[in-house]
């Protein structure tokens, strides 16, 4: 297995990057269809708000699958990821919004940095934060509302060589 | 009706295979937004030592998932799907996900704890190969929101 990554250059507390990753309407489709679930919470803005939800909201498993992109770029092989975990906290709502195009409504800040290192093992535990804008009050400007931790404790274990 | 204490240590034996294709871990790569070359291109998947393409790291949810669904459709639980929310996720992997796997998931149910009027119901997904290989373990927490939550 090639690894780009020299495990005794690493330091806990290093930062291993940052990424935007954008969100919607279509996206929460294309994840309903390919992971099978099929909630309409996701995608119809009347039951989500018949179930007390402020609009639609994102998969806790979309947000949790696109934040981990990071650290399998990071690591240069996606098969080094030997655990993964999270908490979720804050629902990511995605607005409707389209022009000529259904557009991205809301986006995932995601950063990442070194939690732990097990010399034994050659794994790194990498910690994520990852934010969304608090866009549950009709008509939130994402540009301006407020970031929320949407995903807690998210954690990643990666294997390196 | 609220969700049954007794369900813990319950075993849900695994459903049909899940059959893991490449066109299913592109779709699911690309859900994900994500673009590392070992998820879409059998040839990058296998310069880094892989036989096939690779899933994504939470693609094991998908068959976690389906696992759950019987725990869910059980009349003896009480899970009211439309009242649960996702709590909690944790997947270790004794191995990747490739492309060819066969695989099912036996359901165990390990904890449920009383949350007000709801319940928090932890799952353990243990995900094998068709030869019995350990191939992935999903933990997942479900809250299940009372009458009144």
């Amino acid at each position: 297995m090639t690894m780009s990554i020299d495990f005794d250059s690493l330091e806990k507390g290093q930062e291993i990057g940052e990424r935007r990753i954008e969100l919607s309407r279509a996206d929460l489709v294309r994840y309903a269809g390919a992971s099978g679930d099929l909630n309409p919470i996701h995608w119809n803005e009347e039951f989500a708000r018949s179930v007390d939800l402020p609009d639609v909201i994102a998969h806790g498993m979309l947000t949790m699958g696109a934040a981990v992109q990071l650290v399998t770029d990071w690591a240069g092989d996606p098969g080094a990821v030997v655990d993964y975990q999270t908490r979720f906290t804050k629902p990511v709502v995605v607005p409707n919004r389209f022009g000529t195009a259904v557009e991205a409504s809301t986006a995932l800040t995601v950063s990442g940095k070194i939690g732990a290192l097990d010399d034994a093992a050659r794994t790194v535990r990498v910690d994520l934060t990852v934010t969304a804008p608090d866009l549950s009050a009709e008509g939130a400007d994402p540009a301006t509302a407020a970031p929320l931790k949407v995903l807690v404790k998210a954690q990643a274990v990666v294997r390196l060589g | 009706m609220p969700v049954n204490p007794d369900l813990v240590g319950r075993t849900y034996p695994p459903a049909e295979p899940y059959s893991v294709g490449r066109e299913a871990i592109r779709d699911f790569a690309r859900a994900v937004q994500a673009g590392h070359p070992a998820h879409h291109d059998v040839e990058a998947a296998r310069s880094l030592g892989h036989p096939d393409l690779v899933a994504p790291p939470t693609f094991a949810i998908v068959v976690a998932q389906r696992a759950d669904a019987a725990l869910i459709a059980d009349p003896e639980a009480g899970i009211d799907f439309s009242r649960v929310v996702h709590a909690d996720q944790r997947f270790t992997h004794h191995r990747p996900i490739v492309a060819g796997d066969e695989l099912v998931a036996e359901l165990h149910v390990d904890q449920v704890r009383a949350m007000g009027s709801g319940a928090m119901v932890t799952s353990r997904a243990e995900i094998r190969a068709a030869d019995g290989e350990h191939v992935a373990t999903a933990v997942s927490s479900l809250l299940v929101r009372g009458e009144d939550q």
